[in-house]
């Protein structure tokens, strides 16, 4: 199933410039998938018009549709704000508030207006086992966050998206400050996670693109050059750049 | 080495140092100056009649109480002006005006706080003061409420300047990071932002308020200056006078030695410690902040 459809989606910075050129695609419910490519090829851009972050920079949508279960969600109509609860991001660096662990988990879900104890803790909980850190902070749950490692912030990260309970979580380069065992933890999290959730991944490497994808899509230059099954794109490639790029001959 | 950038070096080094320790040397001797002409005043003038209310130096009555509720009263007013004024301004030009806005806003606003205050008092004295008279329908403008008006409006530069610079450098990714979990623009500035820049922005109301408390000229030109001792709320539509402009008006007509000289001085005493305990109270703060900031990151 299709949970979110790219048509003909061309962006330009303000200066004029291209970022992405006629991109389509489609992006798989409870699957992983994958935006790879050298960096300055659109991916990150591409993800950020996906919550419409991308609002705040100088970036606009020259032409296109991006469809959320059949809504254009580039409308300006669009209530960004239901879609930013629907469409949950983790950054490369782990960005955590300067609050405590528990109240960085509970921020979004008190700005939705939930002040029920019982269900704030709950969310805790559970979104903190979701993204595997539950047995690490149980016990100090309101330290401030920011005395986490690294890796337990980016972990942190991903269980405050998950604690709004989204439907589509989009992740830029979420390891790329991390350590292998910490990247490690995050990957097996993700795993288990596409089972509930749709998943649109910017590795930081091919060999973790290759590890994480179910579908991958690559980019160069604004490009969309090729897209389809991870496995394919991977092992047999069908464009000779993506060929060249994923055997490392050039990026 | 060579030997006359050795002699540089060391005549160099020697200028800074002489320089640095001047400083120190100069605060420590004005405040030898302020006690060995502000003390005597203690032995001249009874202490009962020193904390009185009255302040009529002719007839001998020395009571400092009306001049320090005066300076209160002037600057408390100011702080709740110039605090939210500051904050939002700052807050406005920070996250919300578009950037062109924005390039013109601040230094238009760091232009403003270049003004002398005489100017701006003589804007308080012309403009202001009879607006307050007609349209409080008050016996005269120059009151507590003008002094506070003005000061506000001299503190708010200060205080948008310094904020502006402190959110400014709030990190991007904070703000990111809240909208992503579908903050909305308000939440992200009142929940993140702020605190981010807390210390920042603290500072910025410290210096603002310093600058209130020892400005002189644009309070002594529309406060009206009588010392009447500040007692209810409504005082601050009164006149009112604060020790710096008892100073300003009165230490070049005094003879030099007499008690009312010794007294003046005294005032200044008073002042100094005033100051130095908002200072003191205000770094400590800052500080205290800092070193839990520091101990978290460690």
């Amino acid at each position: 199933m299709n949970k979110i459809i790219i048509e003909h989606l061309s962006l330009q910075y303000a200066d004029g410039t291209e970022s992405l050129r006629d991109v389509s695609m489609s992006i798989v419910a409870n699957a992983i998938t994958v935006l790879f490519g050298p960096a300055g090829g659109g991916k990150s851009t591409l993800l950020r018009c996906l919550n419409r972050l991308n609002d705040l920079t100088e970036v606009r949508v020259a032409s296109g549709k991006i469809l959320l279960d059949g809504e254009n969600i580039l409308d300006p109509q669009t209530d960004v704000i239901a879609l930013r609860r629907r469409v949950g991001m983790v950054f490369a660096r782990p960005v955590v508030l300067p609050l405590t662990i528990r109240g960085n988990l509970t921020y979004g879900l008190e700005l939705a207006g939930e002040k029920r104890k019982s269900r704030l803790d709950e969310a805790v909980e559970h979104s903190l086992k979701l993204a595997a850190l539950w047995e690490e902070v149980r016990d100090r749950l309101d330290d401030p966050a920011i005395a986490l490692s690294g890796g337990q912030q980016q972990r942190l990260c991903l269980a405050r998206s998950l604690a709004q309970q989204p439907e589509v979580i989009l992740l830029d380069e979420p390891t790329s400050g991390l350590d292998p065992i910490s990247t490690g933890k995050v990957e097996a999290a993700l795993q288990e996670l596409k089972k509930e959730y749709t998943i649109v991944l910017v590795p930081h490497s091919v060999q973790q693109a290759a590890r994480t994808s179910d579908y991958a899509a690559f980019f160069l230059q604004g490009e969309l050059v090729e897209y389809g099954e991870g496995k394919e794109i991977f092992t047999n490639p069908k464009n000779k750049r993506t060929e060249d790029y994923v055997e490392g001959r050039f990026g | 080495m060579d030997k006359s950038l050795n002699w540089r070096e060391t005549i160099i080094t020697a200028v800074i140092k002489a320089s640095g320790y001047s400083a120190i040397l100069f605060v420590g001797l004005i405040f030898f100056f302020l006690l060995r002409e502000g003390l005597p005043a203690l032995s001249q003038v009874t202490l009962a009649n020193l904390f009185s209310q009255r302040w009529y130096p002719i007839e001998a009555y020395y009571g400092i109480l009306p001049l320090i509720t005066g300076s209160l009263i002037v600057t408390l007013g100011a702080m709740l002006i110039a605090i939210p004024f500051g904050i939002g301004t700052a807050v406005f030009i920070a996250e919300i005006a578009p950037r062109w806005a924005r390039d013109i806003l601040k230094p238009f606003v760091e232009l403003l706080g270049g003004l002398p205050s005489v100017v701006l008092g003589f804007l308080g004295i012309l403009v202001l003061s009879p607006f307050l008279r007609v349209f409080l329908d008050l016996p005269t403008g120059l009151t507590a409420l003008a002094g506070s008006l003005l000061l506000g409006g001299i503190a708010i530069p200060t205080i948008v300047s310094i904020a502006e610079d402190a959110l400014d450098s709030v990190p991007r990714s904070y703000r990111e990071g809240a909208l992503a979990i579908g903050a909305t623009r308000w939440q992200t500035i009142w929940r993140v932002t702020l605190p981010a820049a807390r210390s920042g922005v603290l500072t910025a109301i410290m210096l603002g308020v310093g600058r209130a408390i020892g400005e002189t000229m644009a309070v002594m030109m529309v406060t009206g200056n009588a010392p009447v001792l500040a007692t209810r709320w409504n005082s601050l539509f009164m006149p009112a006078r604060t020790m710096t402009a008892t100073i300003a008006a009165e230490m070049g007509e005094v003879a030099s030695g007499s008690t009312h000289y010794h007294v003046l001085f005294f005032i200044g005493l008073v002042l100094f410690l005033i100051s130095l305990v908002v200072n003191v109270t205000a770094s400590s703060v800052v500080f205290r902040q800092k070193k839990r900031a520091e101990r978290v990151l460690s």
